[in-house]
């Protein structure tokens, strides 16, 4: 068994009305960032996993994302497996 | 009846419900620990409102996992009637027992005030005691109150009259003016598709008093009250109403 790092980011879904990046971004606006568009907010997760390889550490990431850590109906989540750990 | 009143840490509505059912009702009702796994002999359950595990991660992504809910979801199967209140609302949208999700409210506030709630739905186990259509004005406390599923699953809950409460403006129509957090189709509670698991946001136990300012919660308790007894073969007990109508439960704050 190996340690891995993982990483999950997990997004408001594309098409919901996200009212936390709406607020960054209308605060952005008016200190006159105005070239700013599609503010989203989002989570960072950091775990460390024991897998055989990389590939048992993502599919166990997975389903942590789909169990828990992220709700399907209104989050994406993507994944990233730090090699060489 | 005896009603099980499920308390995780941070529930915060459980004493309120707690008297709803004992002080409004005359019925009994008791609390059965998160990490208890019966619910002993309840014939009704009810998820109370509150920041269970702190809102961590998402409202009730948590609590989902605690071993009472896996009595919850045997009680829900076997046709019990669950009712889940705000934070319990959450609770059994993240627990799969009822559809779509509550994100942040639109505002990114937290909002403590009192809305008017249309009633679309008089068939479940908790609104048989109102008319269709009757407009009610609760209490709402929640900074993820905001009801979002995908066009199917709304579709659905609209097509099979599932939408038991909507936001409604003074007019009693579900215009965006009467949308306190940004819900989609202004929907304030639902029902499940076997019509025993019912969910809302608003807190129909803080409107159980003169005191309170609306007594317009009550229904909900008495509807419970008339399904159990209805299903025990018994006629609902008279002397509790005539209690109730001479103002008796109106004695101060909750424990």
């Amino acid at each position: 068994m190996t340690q891995f790092g993982i990483e999950v980011r997990i997004t408001p879904r594309q098409g919901l009305l996200d009212p936390q990046g709406q607020a960054i971004q209308n605060a952005l606006r008016s200190l006159a960032f105005d070239a700013v568009s599609d503010v989203r907010v989002g989570r960072l997760i950091r775990l460390r996993v024991a897998a055989e390889n990389a590939e048992a550490a993502e599919r166990a990431a997975e389903a942590m994302c789909r169990k828990l850590l992220a709700n399907p109906v209104t989050e994406d989540f993507a994944i990233r497996v730090e090699t060489g750990s | 009846m005896r009603v099980a009143i499920v308390t995780f840490p941070g529930s915060n509505c459980d004493y309120d419900c707690y008297k709803a059912v004992t002080e409004l009702l005359g019925e009994e009702a008791f609390f059965v620990w998160h990490r208890e796994s019966s619910l002993r002999d309840a014939d009704a359950v009810i998820l109370p409102g509150g920041f269970s595990y702190g809102d961590y991660l998402r409202g009730g992504a948590i609590a989902r996992f605690s071993p009472v809910m896996e009595a919850v979801r045997e009680f829900a199967a076997g046709g019990g009637p669950v009712l889940g209140i705000c934070n319990g609302f959450q609770i059994l949208c993240e627990a799969g027992l009822l559809p779509g999700a509550l994100v942040r409210n639109r505002s990114l506030k937290f909002q403590g005030e009192v809305v008017r709630v249309r009633v679309e739905n008089t068939s479940t186990p908790f609104t048989t005691a109102y008319e269709p259509g009757q407009v009610l004005r609760l209490h709402i406390a929640h900074g993820q109150g905001n009801y979002v599923a995908d066009p199917a699953t709304l579709n659905a809950l609209e097509a099979e009259g599932r939408v038991v409460f909507r936001y409604v403006d003074a007019d009693g129509q579900p215009t965006d003016a009467g949308n306190p957090n940004g819900s989609l189709h202004n929907i304030a509670g639902i029902v499940n598709e076997a019509g025993n698991v019912v969910g809302l946001m608003p807190h129909p136990e803080r409107s159980v008093s003169r005191l309170l300012g609306s007594m317009d919660g009550a229904g909900v308790f008495r509807s419970l009250q008339a399904t159990i007894s209805r299903s025990n073969g018994a006629l609902p007990s008279s002397d509790h109403m005539r209690h109730v109508a001479a103002g008796g439960f109106g004695h101060g704050g909750v424990a």
